[in-house]
């Protein structure tokens, strides 16, 4: 799922700060899940900003939706009956929805409560972790499922550096190192004679550097 | 026993306070109220195993909230107690009014009763 | 071959010395020549390194200009983690047309360690790719991208190790996916648990890649007990024994130093006698005039002539 953190509060206060009239903008999705940005949050958020603008004498109205997603134009229309009655939208989608929003209400301000993380998992309730960053070509069959672009610190292919110690990575004492994870699963897999194979320089044309990349199936397609 | 304690302090009743919910809790500072507590059952003796545990949590969480917005977190607070300590249920009601009382209204009273006046 | 003078010294079977210079921060051209001058024929060749730690220096390709100036035969260091592979190919054909004669390719220190921590770092390729990369373009006269070039880079490619690092048992297969990239010399990361890096050796001459590849063991020496320990503890993947701290412990703290400078030299001396050894890299990290002093008393001086 795609993972986000709330922005923080001082700073969604701050873009707030000329609007009287907001709505604010919930997404079911992933960003539910990873408690950023569904309705509860939506809640929790619209509740803060009415308290701190009441404080200082500067009531706002806020409308709470959340959509059952924000990235779809099958829901997208869901607030044009009324979002003309609100200054702004902030969205507590991920950087997708934000986007998607702003496209379709192009002379709406679209502000963002969210700051999108990483693709990721949920490793037990409350605690989630980036697996994958979307780099366009999986090697997860060369290193034993473990994703050395999105896990090594230094997107290393032919890892582990010198600074791999008893299974923790040199920047940060709490993360494993991608390279032990992956010859502990080559060897569980009996395939630790891979780890000789020299991977060669990866092509990014599949990944992030070409502009945004778009997808096509022609026959799923109604025009 | 007879125990006294303030009149103001309502009481909110519910099944367990595993079952209050942070927005419970922001939408009764939003509503006005000066301060408020927890009281749930004593840590290891939920009857719902960890009912009392989860709200710790979230008032921890929500006292977070509060100071983001600016409102003392201390006006919220998260108490353990058994049904049988009718003198503690007593003190910790009479301690939450005189913490509030030296905090003065909630700042959203105050700022409402600024800009009306 | 190539026109570097260790790999004309190891060819004919000497024991070489490689030491570092690291250039400055600040454009003072002058820093680097006076770090030189305390290596003058006392090395064979130096290391320069490339803004190491993240930290920003004088860069390694200007300052190793310098130091051939001065008569020596400079490595060029080189990480990734600051240019890509278009920056990286560039420079490569830079330094070889200014007759810079080797390279020693690492991936290199994550930007958190250094004063830019808030830089976006690039690697791109790793430092095994980039072994491969300056090997295609010296022996098969072409970028990875595939372009022809006009003029091969001829350098002498070297990469480093740390035997101390995890998992320990991959190691040495490490170094053979180095050497089958085309690493030809290698400098290890310093070594102070001598039993560990002779297992390590054992592993690497068990796979036949001391013959392939030239291992010059890195030694560091230390200034105190409080250095070891902080070696020790806060420099990732270094191993640092308790009984060599608590050897340095034993004597006076004005005579620590002394005693460090002794372990390095007594290090350098069994080093020589493993079998595979075929040089030694000796990095006194901002202590450089005492590498001519160790080198002497390892019986390292004087140096063949360039």
């Amino acid at each position: 799922m795609i993972v986000g953190n709330r922005k923080p509060f001082e700073e969604i206060l701050e873009m707030v700060k000329p609007f009287k009239k907001i709505l604010l903008l919930g997404c079911r999705e992933c960003i539910t899940v990873c408690a950023a940005g569904g309705e509860r949050e939506v809640g929790v958020l619209a509740s803060e900003l009415k308290m701190a603008r009441a404080k200082d004498g500067q009531e706002i109205e806020i409308k709470e939706f959340t959509l059952e997603r924000q990235c779809d134009y099958e829901f997208i229309d869901q607030i044009k009956p009324f979002i003309d009655d609100y200054e702004a939208v902030v969205s507590m989608a991920c950087g997708a929805g934000i986007q998607y929003t702003a496209e379709h209400y192009p002379s709406k301000i679209v502000l963002p409560a969210i700051n999108t993380t990483f693709l990721g998992v949920t490793l037990e309730q409350g605690v989630w972790s980036e697996r994958c960053q979307g780099c366009g070509e999986c090697v997860l069959h060369l290193t034993g499922g473990v994703c050395p672009v999105a896990r090594c610190a230094k997107s290393l292919f032919n890892g582990p550096c010198g600074g791999s110690a008893s299974g923790k990575c040199e920047v940060n004492k709490d993360t494993d190192c991608a390279w032990q994870l992956i010859v502990d699963r080559l060897k569980t897999l009996g395939q630790l004679d891979r780890y000789e194979d020299f991977i060669p320089a990866k092509d990014w044309k599949p990944s992030r550097d070409g502009g945004p990349r778009t997808r096509v199936r022609e026959d799923l397609r109604l025009c | 026993m007879r125990l006294n304690y303030p009149t103001f302090i309502k009481i909110i009743k519910v099944p367990c306070t595993g079952r209050v919910d942070i927005l419970t809790l922001l939408k009764a500072f939003e509503a006005g109220v000066d301060g408020a507590y927890v009281a749930g059952c004593m840590e290891g003796e939920c009857h719902f195993l960890k009912g009392n545990i989860r709200a710790r949590k979230r008032v921890e969480y929500a006292k977070t909230l509060l100071a983001e917005v600016g409102i003392e977190p201390e006006r919220l607070e998260m108490y353990n107690l058994s049904a049988a300590q009718g003198a503690r249920f007593a003190a910790i009601a009479n301690e939450m009014a005189e913490k509030i009382r030296s905090l003065g209204p909630s700042p959203l009273k105050k700022a409402k009763a600024a800009f009306v006046a | 071959m190539t026109q570097s003078n260790i790999e004309r010294l190891l060819e004919k079977g000497v024991f070489v010395v490689t030491s570092e210079c690291g250039p400055p921060k600040g454009a003072d051209a002058e820093a680097v020549r006076k770090k030189g001058s305390l290596l003058k024929g006392v090395v064979d060749a130096v290391n320069v390194t490339d803004n190491q730690t993240s930290v920003v220096r004088m860069s390694s390709f200007a300052s190793c200009l310098i130091l051939k100036e001065m008569g020596f035969d400079p490595i060029l260091q080189m990480v990734c983690r600051d240019r890509n592979r278009i920056a990286l190919q560039s420079d490569i054909l830079g330094a070889a047309a200014l007759g810079i004669n080797n390279i020693l390719c690492l991936s290199g220190d994550h930007q958190s360690f250094g004063d830019h921590p808030g830089g976006k770092n690039v690697f791109d390729i790793d430092s095994m790719q980039l072994i491969n990369t300056v090997r295609t373009m010296r022996d098969e006269g072409r970028l990875i991208g595939g372009e022809e070039l006009k003029g091969r880079p001829n350098l002498f490619i070297g990469a480093a190790e740390n035997p101390f690092a995890d998992p320990f048992e991959i190691r040495a297969m490490r170094l053979g996916k180095k050497v089958k990239a085309g690493c030809q010399f290698l400098q290890t990361q310093c070594i102070y648990n001598l039993e560990k890096f002779g297992k390590w050796m054992e592993m690497v001459r068990e796979r036949g890649l001391h013959e392939k590849c030239a291992i010059l063991a890195g030694v560091t020496p230390l200034k105190s007990a409080g250095m070891a320990r902080y070696m020790k503890t806060s420099v990732p993947g270094m191993d640092v024994p308790e009984e060599l701290i608590d050897r340095l412990k034993g004597v006076p703290k004005e005579k620590q130093a002394e005693e460090g400078v002794k372990i390095c030299v007594e290090m350098i001396q069994q080093l020589k006698e493993i079998p595979g050894v075929r040089g030694v890299h000796i990095m006194a990290i901002e202590w450089e005039e005492k590498v001519a002093e160790i080198a002497e008393a390892a019986g390292l001086s004087p140096r063949p002539e360039a």
